[in-house]
Parts: C-alpha cells; sequence; structure tokens
C-alpha cells in the first residue's frame, strides 16, 4: 500500500520532466516558423552589420606590408606606448576608486544618498559636453584650472596640452573622472547582494574594517571586480572620445591611442588601410580578453 | 569594601575612557565623511562648474581670468536656442536629428532584443545559444574598431550622409545588451505562463504580445532608456556618417565648434547644456528603475 502510493506520486513527475521538454524544446511546424521569424531579424542586424564589418576590416588589414609600414611609424611606437599606460592606470586606478567608493557609498543616512545623486552626474552629463568642457579648463592661459590656481594660490600653472606627459595624464584623468560612478554604482550594487546574515554574522565574530574587507567582503566581490576590471580594459580600449576631445592626440600626435590613431590614420592621412592595421594591431589583446570575458559572462550570474 | 570601591571606580573611569575613545573614532569618522564628502563634490562638479560659467559670459568676456561669472549673461543660451550665430544655424534640426536618431534606435532595439530573447528563451528555439553568442560577442567588441570598415560598407551602399546608417549601427550595438536584459529578466516570469496560454490556443505572436511584452514592461523601460542614452550619446559613428550641416547632430556640430581656434566658447558650452539636460533628466527620471530592470545598468562608451 505504501510503497503503491510512493510510486504513484514519482510516476507523475517522472511522466512531466519529458512532456515539458518537448513542448519547449521541439517545436512544432507552425511554431518553429514563429519562433525563426522572431530571430531574423536581429540575425540580419548581426550579420549585415557586426559580421559583414568585422569580415571586411579583416580584410582590409590582412596585408603583411601595411604591418611593416605602421610598426616603423615613430607615432605608432609612441601610441603603443600611450595605450598601455591609458590602459594600465586607466582601468587599475578608476577601479580602485570604485572599490573604495563603493564601500564609502554604503553609509546608511540621508546624506549619503543625496551624495550619491551628485557623484553619478559625470555618468549622467554626455561625454562630449564634458570632454570638451575639461579641454577648456585646461587651456594655459585662460582655463579655469589655471585661474584657480592663481587666484588660490597665485601660481601660474603649466600648459597642460602642450605636453606629452600632462596631456596624456588630463586624458588619463579625465577617463576616470567619467567612468568611477558608473562602476562605483555597479560595484555597490554587488556588496548590496552580500546577504545581511553575512556581514552580521562577521561583524560579530570581529571581522570589521579592513579585516572584514579582506576576509568577507572581497572574497564575496573579487569574482564581479575581475569582470568590471576585463570589461572596462575593453571598453577603455575603444574610447575615442576622451583621447579625442580632451587633448585631440596632440601635442604633435603624441597623444594617441590606437582607437584615435585608427580613425586617424584612415580619415586625416586617408589610408584606411593603415588605420585598420593600427586597429588590429590591439587583437593580441582584444582576442584573449574576449574568450575570457564571454566566458565569465555566461557562466556567471554577473549581468552588467 | 575599599577594595570594591576602588574597583567599581576603576572600572568607571575605564568605561568612561572608554566611552571618550569611541566618542572620539565617532568624531574623526564624521569628520572625515565631511571632508570626503568634500573633495567628491568639488571632484565632481568642477568641470560641470567650468561649463556653466563659461556659458554665462558675455560675448568676447570668455577669455577671462575670474573664476565665478562677473556679469551673468544668458544671452549664449539665447543665442542658440533662436539659432543666433553662423555655427547654430541649424541647431533645431540637429537637435531633431539626434531625437530621432534616439527614438528610431530604442525603437528596434526594443522591437529584435524582445522578440530575440522571446525566441531563444521562452520558446527554447535550437540552436539559440548561437545567437546569444553573437550578441555577447557585439557586446564586447569596441564598437570604435568596426568604425572604419563600416564606414566603408555604407559608402559602397550610398548610404553615407543618411542617419540610416548611424541607426543600424547604434542598433546593432544596442540589441546585444537588451538581449541579456530580457533574457535575465524573463527568467523570473515562470514558464507555465506561456504554456496555459498555448494550451488555450494562443498563437506565438499573441504569447508575445500579449503575455510576454506586457509582463516584461519594467525591463521594457530599462533597456528602453539605455538605448536612448546611448544613441544620444554616441559621437563616433555619427561623425564618421553625417557630414551635411542639415543631416549631422547635437554631439557632431558641437565638436564642429573646436575646429576653429576663433570658436565661441560661450555658445559651444550653452549648447553643450542643452545637449546634456535631456540624457540628464531622463537618468534622474528613470534612475531607480533602470537600476532596478538592470541591477547594474550598462552604458557602452
Amino acid at each position: 500500500m505504501n510503497s503503491a502510493t510512493a510510486v504513484d506520486a514519482s510516476r507523475p513527475a517522472l511522466h512531466r520532466r519529458p512532456l515539458s521538454r518537448s513542448l519547449r524544446g521541439s517545436l512544432k511546424g507552425g511554431e518553429y516558423t514563429w519562433a525563426v521569424a522572431f530571430v531574423v531579424p536581429y540575425v540580419a542586424v548581426f550579420l549585415a552589420f557586426v559580421a559583414y564589418p568585422v569580415v571586411y576590416g579583416l580584410w582590409m588589414g590582412s596585408e603583411a606590408s601595411l604591418y611593416r609600414e605602421l610598426f616603423a611609424d615613430p607615432i605608432y611606437q609612441t601610441t603603443v606606448v600611450n595605450t598601455v599606460l591609458y590602459l594600465a592606470l586607466g582601468v587599475n586606478v578608476k577601479m580602485f576608486l570604485a572599490l573604495l567608493l563603493s564601500g564609502f557609498f554604503m553609509r546608511p543616512g540621508w546624506w549619503m544618498r543625496a551624495l550619491l545623486l551628485i557623484f553619478v552626474l559625470p555618468w549622467a552629463v554626455p561625454q562630449i559636453s564634458t570632454f570638451i568642457s575639461i579641454h577648456w579648463m585646461l587651456n594655459g592661459e585662460w582655463g579655469f584650472l589655471n585661474n584657480v590656481l592663481y587666484t588660490l594660490f597665485h601660481v601660474e600653472g603649466p600648459h597642460w596640452l602642450n605636453d606629452r606627459w600632462t596631456a596624456l595624464g588630463a586624458v588619463i584623468v579625465s577617463h576616470i573622472w567619467k567612468w568611477t560612478p558608473f562602476w562605483t554604482l555597479i560595484l555597490l550594487a554587488g556588496r548590496m547582494a552580500i546577504p545581511l546574515e553575512i556581514r552580521d554574522t562577521a561583524r560579530v565574530d570581529g571581522a570589521t574594517g579592513l579585516r572584514g574587507f579582506v576576509h568577507i567582503t572581497f572574497p564575496l566581490l573579487a569574482n564581479l571586480y575581475l569582470i568590471c576590471t576585463l570589461l572596462s580594459t575593453i571598453f577603455l580600449l575603444g574610447d575615442f572620445n576622451a583621447v579625442n576631445f580632451v587633448s585631440g592626440g596632440g601635442p604633435a600626435n603624441q597623444t594617441h591611442v590606437l582607437a584615435t590613431l585608427g580613425i586617424r590614420d584612415a580619415f586625416e592621412i586617408a589610408h584606411p588601410r593603415l588605420g585598420v592595421a593600427a586597429v588590429m594591431s590591439a587583437l593580441p589583446l582584444v582576442i584573449p580578453l574576449v574568450i575570457v570575458l564571454m566566458r565569465k559572462l555566461r557562466t556567471s550570474e554577473v549581468q552588467i | 569594601m575599599s577594595t570594591i570601591a576602588a574597583d567599581v571606580r576603576l572600572t568607571a573611569r575605564k568605561v568612561s575612557r572608554a566611552h571618550s575613545a569611541v566618542r572620539l573614532r565617532r568624531y574623526l569618522g564624521t569628520a572625515g565623511t565631511v571632508v570626503l564628502s568634500a573633495v567628491i563634490v568639488v571632484w565632481t562638479l568642477a568641470p560641470i562648474y567650468n561649463m556653466v560659467l563659461i556659458s554665462l559670459e558675455p560675448e568676447g568676456d570668455v577669455f577671462t581670468d575670474h573664476i565665478w561669472p562677473r556679469v551673468p549673461s544668458i544671452e549664449s543660451f539665447w543665442g542658440v536656442l533662436t539659432q543666433g550665430h553662423w555655427y547654430l544655424e541649424h541647431f533645431w534640426r540637429q537637435f531633431a536629428n539626434s531625437l530621432y536618431i534616439g527614438a528610431m534606435v530604442t525603437f528596434f532595439a526594443l522591437l529584435f532584443g524582445s522578440l530575440t530573447s522571446f525566441a531563444i528563451g521562452r520558446m527554447r528555439i535550437r540552436h539559440g545559444w548561437l545567437v546569444s553568442n553573437a550578441a555577447l560577442l557585439t557586446y564586447v567588441i569596441p564598437a570604435s574598431f568596426l568604425a572604419i570598415p563600416f564606414y566603408r560598407i555604407m559608402q559602397n551602399y550610398g548610404m553615407s550622409n543618411n542617419v540610416w546608417s548611424v541607426i543600424a549601427a547604434l542598433v546593432a550595438f544596442a540589441t546585444p545588451y537588451a538581449i541579456f536584459v530580457f533574457q535575465e529578466y524573463g527568467r523570473s516570469i515562470p514558464i507555465e505562463v506561456d504554456e496555459s496560454a498555448r494550451i488555450d490556443g494562443a498563437s506565438p505572436l499573441q504569447i508575445y504580445l500579449r503575455i510576454y511584452l506586457p509582463l516584461m514592461a519594467p525591463a521594457l523601460v530599462a533597456v528602453g532608456t539605455y538605448a536612448l542614452l546611448l544613441a544620444w550619446n554616441e559621437y563616433l559613428y555619427q561623425f564618421l556618417l553625417l557630414s551635411s550641416k542639415s543631416s549631422m547632430t547635437v554631439p557632431v556640430a558641437l565638436a564642429q565648434f573646436l575646429s576653429s581656434d576663433q570658436s565661441p566658447w560661450n555658445y559651444m558650452m550653452a549648447t553643450a547644456i542643452i545637449y546634456a539636460v535631456p540624457p540628464v533628466a531622463i537618468y534622474y527620471a528613470f534612475r531607480r528603475r533602470m537600476t532596478a530592470g538592470l541591477t547594474v545598468g550598462g552604458v557602452k562608451g
């Protein structure tokens, strides 16, 4: 009697799975047509406007002589150094600041909420507006920064954008200014997602302050932090606006990064293939990043 | 007796010392918060203040050394709104172009994104993972790297200087994000809802229109905001693909000011502010929805 009911109870459960799978998995004729029709628009957009340009770009940049020409170009050599510096400093300083600030914004109170509203402003204001403003701020003669330095300290500031290193520094700082709020919000959401019990238990066990961060918070945030760093590396590699508007690649083409050099080669000196080659020379970095990121984004629950 | 009293006194002193240590730490904590908050406010607002400061300068007074507006004037804003400078002849046309591109990108990203996520996530179409991966790949390729071949292709099609070439590019880059968010959000809706509708004889199109879209409303708002802001803020493709004054958009027109040494900076900053008002307003209006729908919202640079 007992065993019979047990079997009865288990039977529908055993049957339900294949049934629902057959409903969802193998769609019947008409429904399959619908499903295909639903996917076709996006697939068409992808093939025409992503896959085709990718293939076309690979074809444009496929000649070996282009790379000989490119590597011999002193501007390209400078650009590679700039790109590496921009990546190393831009990504890491920004992410580290975002990690610290996300902890700061975890504090309770209306004051913190109000501050957060101001803090996200750089992200909400369009890039072009703010980068143009920063460009003029750093003008050596009439810029706001030097006016402030003179008014407050009677110091004559330098011509920030006329020197390679201060100009590159300005670009990196502008990038950090613009994007720290966004990554802070993401890490803040990550911190909020840590269950309250874990935080409370940790606090009771004496894991507060730095110790709580090292042993509790950071291990739980590490995966998110890594994904954010990788994604931000890719985004920064493709960043055109900060360099183009803050320094304009100047002085004397000394602060270009690969993204802006590609556009300059293609449109200013009208050598599109060289421009594509400049961009494609980043592929040894882009391809591993893309592979790791795709794996991470697919397998983890993180959604950015 | 006396030892006990001494003990009590000692403990009391210890406690009060501990109290004052706690109080001192709290004061220091508060002071630290205030200082850090002040630094954040100054740091955040400096470039924005600079924008406002210069836009309030009367014409010809831009090259000054003061750090607050001496004679605030809204002349430059008026100049932008009435198209009163030759840089700004087509301002409203360009504003409309930006709006049109934003609206079209939003519409198509939502349409294609929701249809695709419905077919992959709800109908479980075979090889749906291939489409998901294509979307993921698009999301992680820097858009600026594809700009040159994209420009060449559009030229070959005779599509340069046509807003639809920009719309096509931006839809291609905005839709992948839509697909992720919709698929992720769709997981919270039980599949049984769809199945019972199917048993009642609803066609996939009916399920999509009557059940899926209404239930996805929060995600649609979130992604719609994302796509609109992406299109409004995008510069490179609009710069490359739109060259005539009447087809270009506000960011391209704004960048045109920079090409000359004699730029009217007050007009430029006023334009920059007017251009920034819609996205900032949308951002603050939908901020909660965005964070609710996306957990973490992404804007691709």
